[in-house]
């Protein structure tokens, strides 16, 4: 249903909620701008954001307010960040990915289909998964579309941008501004970077150290992580299909010795491995928006070498020689501008990372612990005999 | 291994839980002496070669036995090879497969008949002094090529009286099992008794290991087999009856045994299709069985449900075991890219931490490895023996009606003896008549004989059943509460081995700055 799930997602406790905001770090904390995702409805797979801003900036109409937005509406506000020049500098936030309740979808199926194989009991047992697992897909949706939006409020420059405002404040829907924008870019850019030629960054003669290492560091990081977010992601599959056996096993053991005194109750928490997963792939997407950045800078220097080799051939022909020199002259702005700022922003994603690295590991660390430790508990017989978590 | 040496509890007090108590072991009671073996002699003898199937189901054109020994001997190349010489001089101890059975596997090792420290104070209540452990150990390949077979070293270890000693081992081989298994199928399935099946014949498994295969696979396979000989055996002996046989005194003790060579070797499989056959022909029957008494409908009913949820179970688990092992793989390979990562870092702390993960996650590995073991060693095969364990209920229940139609068809013959004899004196070569008379007079006498035996026959059997099947339940429940807590001390063994991975970790993320 739809109501269901935001009113699950009201009930987390504030604490809890704030778990949730830990793939990057706290963004949250310059009260200038306060933006977050206090709801959302999940209405047959299409989710509704609730847009919540406080903001004490005088360029926006009121102090407080709240937009619903769609999946959308991100996208859009993200791909007109990477269209807009002024910005080529900038590593721009990865778009959040498109809520995907395939899995749950998938097993509710299932579930339907195996209904009448199944004792009452253990039907419970499965559609508490199920709801479960709706949940931190929902949960995670959620909490990826909000930093996405905690990202740009907390970056100097892209918190200034006219877009961003629209998104927050905008009372009206969306759809048409979208519609327009699609047309006046065309996606042109997005599409370049899409392709975002290894070969061109790889192969442009540098001459700057710094991009230098951070270009080979980058290209490596970049495989590596992709390779642990897929592998990361198996062993998250592998729990949850234990997590479902223990299931049948557990109501079937109880469904033999009933009337026996041994109960067993099936309960396995896998979702600490869901943050080292999560974690994993938001940096995926991070360094690729990174990778990005170098490659505009080398598509940059790559115009900036063309438009000297224009100008010497002007010179040549003795013809169209202002024109060239000035043409040149912008190719070497445009490149320094880019170079100074791409310098800037990669130093700060490193630490950036590494917080959000040590952060991560850590809760993960902690929760593991915790679950261990509720699991790994016998209770001596009761009354009915033997209640056992695994 | 024997922690067993108990005394016998006081007699009184501790068979208070016993539905049947003192029942349970055979009495002199009036139409038998010490046990089956001296059941009336048209029915069994102790001859240990060959089942003694003929005198019972003499009239039965359905040899059911009959059946299963061709089958049997289609599908067992193995039980050619006996007839071949003896064990070439070649053995080859097999390498215990480490890298299957860790230390902590011990805990499966020490098989189930072992107490876990729960099961102690439930042993005290429940009044069952057992002092016989049995244990089936060091694998050795003997021969090679296809001619080769493993031969398992049994260790008795016992203060019974009815053994010569305390301790002592001989060298069987798995058709030396299965011969035991035919032997006692024989003499106590059809009147009752509940036998243990033996352990699944596998072609394939024993080809790899004939063939030399040392792997992985071909390891596992033998402590599979090791594992479920073991079980056979203590399951076997726990049965008051059974440990006092002749054959299964034979087996455990006499250095060499008689080889197998005659006997038909029921595998599970055979048992089963036996079985399956006796279920056909009980159901093709025209004649309703009149049960007068509602325990072995209702019971009846008990193992049918029984039947379908272990097999479910026994499947659930199976999927658990496979999962577990596929975790253990993707743990395995997530470390590995753990530690790539940890490399390709280029901030010194982060890469260490990294690093440590990767480490974390191999032991973690390792660990799912133990827990898949213990899943299935403790529990797969617990639920894999007790379908086999149902399927020889089931067919104990079948013999029963067997048992009653025999009955019934005497009785029915009786009558139409009677019938003709009445009819005789209407016939008019009076010359034959006398001999006539007589004849049918000892045919009727004759079959008097058997109706009566039919019914003492069915008696008893039903009998032996209520007592067989009240023992049954008890050790399965018994049984299953000692693997599931066993099974759920393996879990939380492996939640605290988890617990100090993840303490140790712990200092690495911090370290970070």
């Amino acid at each position: 249903g739809s109501q269901h799930f935001s009113e699950l997602f009201c009930i987390l406790s504030s604490e809890e909620r704030h778990q949730l905001r830990s793939v990057s770090v706290d963004l949250n904390h310059d009260a200038s701008l306060l933006i977050d995702i206090p709801d959302a409805l999940c209405e047959r797979d299409k989710v509704k954001f609730t847009v919540h801003t406080k903001t004490t900036l005088s360029s926006f109409q009121k102090p407080e307010f709240s937009v619903p937005r769609q999946h959308e509406d991100f996208i859009w506000l993200h791909d007109t960040l990477v269209e807009t020049e002024d910005y080529a500098g900038l590593i721009i936030p990865p778009a959040p990915p498109k809520p995907d309740f395939e899995s749950p979808r998938e097993k509710m199926h299932k579930l339907g289909e195996g209904e009448a194989t199944m004792t009452k009991d253990e039907y419970t047992k499965m559609k508490q998964e199920l709801e479960a697992e709706y949940l931190a897909v929902f949960k995670k949706t959620v909490q990826v579309h909000e930093v996405f939006l905690q990202r740009l409020s907390s970056h100097p420059i892209l918190s200034k941008d006219r877009n961003f405002q629209i998104f927050l404040e905008y009372d009206q829907d969306l759809t048409v501004r979208r519609k327009n924008a699609k047309e006046m870019f065309g996606g042109f850019f997005k599409n370049m970077v899409k392709t975002a030629d290894e070969v061109l960054i790889s192969g442009i003669k540098e001459v700057d150290d710094f991009f230098e290492q951070e270009k080979t560091f980058l290209l490596d990081y970049y495989s590596k992580i992709k390779d642990s977010t897929a592998k990361a992601e198996k062993m998250t599959r592998a729990h949850k299909n234990i997590a479902d056996d223990y299931i049948h096993v557990s109501a079937t053991l109880n469904t033999i010795s009933a009337d026996d005194s041994t109960k067993v109750e099936g309960r396995v928490a896998s979702d600490q491995e869901l943050k080292l997963t999560e974690l994993l792939r938001y940096y995926m997407r991070d360094i690729q928006a990174a990778k990005d950045l170098l490659y505009r800078r080398a598509r940059a220097l790559a115009d900036y070498e063309n438009s000297n080799k224009a100008l010497d051939k002007a010179r040549l022909k003795s013809k169209d020689i202002p024109q060239a020199e000035e043409h040149q002259q912008h190719c070497l702005q445009k490149f320094d501008k880019l170079s100074e700022s791409g310098k800037k922003e990669l130093t700060s994603f490193k630490g950036r990372r590494v917080v959000a690295f040590r952060k991560n590991l850590i809760e993960m660390a902690e929760l593991e612990i915790k679950h261990a430790k509720v699991s790994s508990t016998i209770q001596p017989p009761a009354a009915k005999g033997w209640v056992c978590s695994v | 291994m024997a922690d067993t040496a108990r005394d016998p509890p006081p007699e009184s007090t501790d068979f208070q839980e016993l539905e049947d108590g003192e029942d349970l072991f055979p009495e002199p009671a009036a139409t038998q002496e010490s046990g089956p073996a001296s059941l009336p002699a048209e029915d069994i003898s102790t001859n240990s070669n060959g089942p003694k199937q003929d005198s019972l189901f003499d009239d039965d054109p359905e040899d059911l036995f009959a059946e299963a020994t061709e089958e049997v001997s289609l599908d067992s190349p193995e039980r050619d090879v006996l007839l071949s010489d003896g064990p070439s001089p070649a053995i080859t101890p097999i390498t215990p497969p480490t890298s299957v059975i860790t230390p902590r596997i011990g805990l499966a090792h020490d098989d189930m008949f072992t107490h876990s420290s729960f099961d102690e104070i439930e042993e005290e209540e429940g009044g069952d002094s057992f002092d016989i452990h049995i244990a089936v150990s060091d694998p050795e390949k003997v021969g090679d090529g296809m001619n080769a077979y493993m031969a398992y070293k049994v260790t008795t270890k016992t203060s019974l009286s009815l053994f010569k000693t305390d301790e002592f081992s001989v060298k069987r081989r798995f058709s030396d099992f299965l011969g035991l298994h035919s032997k006692l199928a024989s003499k106590y399935l059809h009147i009752g008794y509940i036998v243990p099946p033996a352990p699944e014949k596998s072609i394939v498994g024993m080809t790899k290991v004939k063939v030399g295969k040392e792997d992985q696979s071909s390891n596992e396979f033998v402590e599979k087999r090791r594992s479920a000989l073991e079980r056979y055996l203590m399951r076997t002996v726990k049965h008051p009856i059974l440990l006092k046989d002749p054959d299964v005194l034979q087996f455990l003790e006499s250095s060499e045994l008689p080889r197998a060579v005659s006997t038909q070797a029921l595998s599970s499989a055979g048992l089963l299709r036996m079985v399956n056959k006796a279920a056909d022909a009980v159901n093709k029957m025209t004649i309703k069985m009149n049960e007068s008494d509602a325990w072995f409908e209702e019971k009846q009913q008990h193992f049918e449900n029984l039947d379908v949820q272990l097999r479910k179970l026994h499947a659930s688990v199976e999927s658990l075991v496979c999962h577990r092992k596929e975790l253990s793989v993707n743990t395995a390979q997530f470390a590995k890219s753990a530690a790539m990562l940890g490399n390709s870092e280029d901030h010194t702390a982060l890469s260490r931490a990294l690093s440590q993960l990767a480490e974390v996650e191999e032991k973690i590995d390792q660990l799912h490895q133990d827990q898949a073991n213990a899943d299935f060693y403790l529990f797969s095969e617990l639920l894999g023996d007790y379908v086999r364990l149902i399927t020889a209920v089931k067919g104990v229940f079948d013999h029963r009606m067997k048992t009653w139609q025999k009955w019934q068809d005497s009785q029915l013959l009786l009558q139409k003896k009677r019938e003709a004899e009445a009819k005789l004196q209407f016939t008019n070569k009076p010359d034959k008549l006398q001999q006539a008379k007589d004849e049918i007079k000892e045919e009727i006498e004759e079959l008097e004989g058997k109706v009566q035996q039919g019914e003492r026959d069915f008696e008893q059997i039903s009998k032996t059943i209520r007592k067989e099947v009240s023992r049954f339940e008890k050790e399965r429940v018994k049984d299953f509460k000692t693997i599931i807590i066993k099974y759920l001390e393996s879990l939380v063994q492996t939640q605290q081995q988890l617990i100090k991975y993840w303490e140790a970790f712990l200092p690495e993320a911090k370290a970070i700055s």
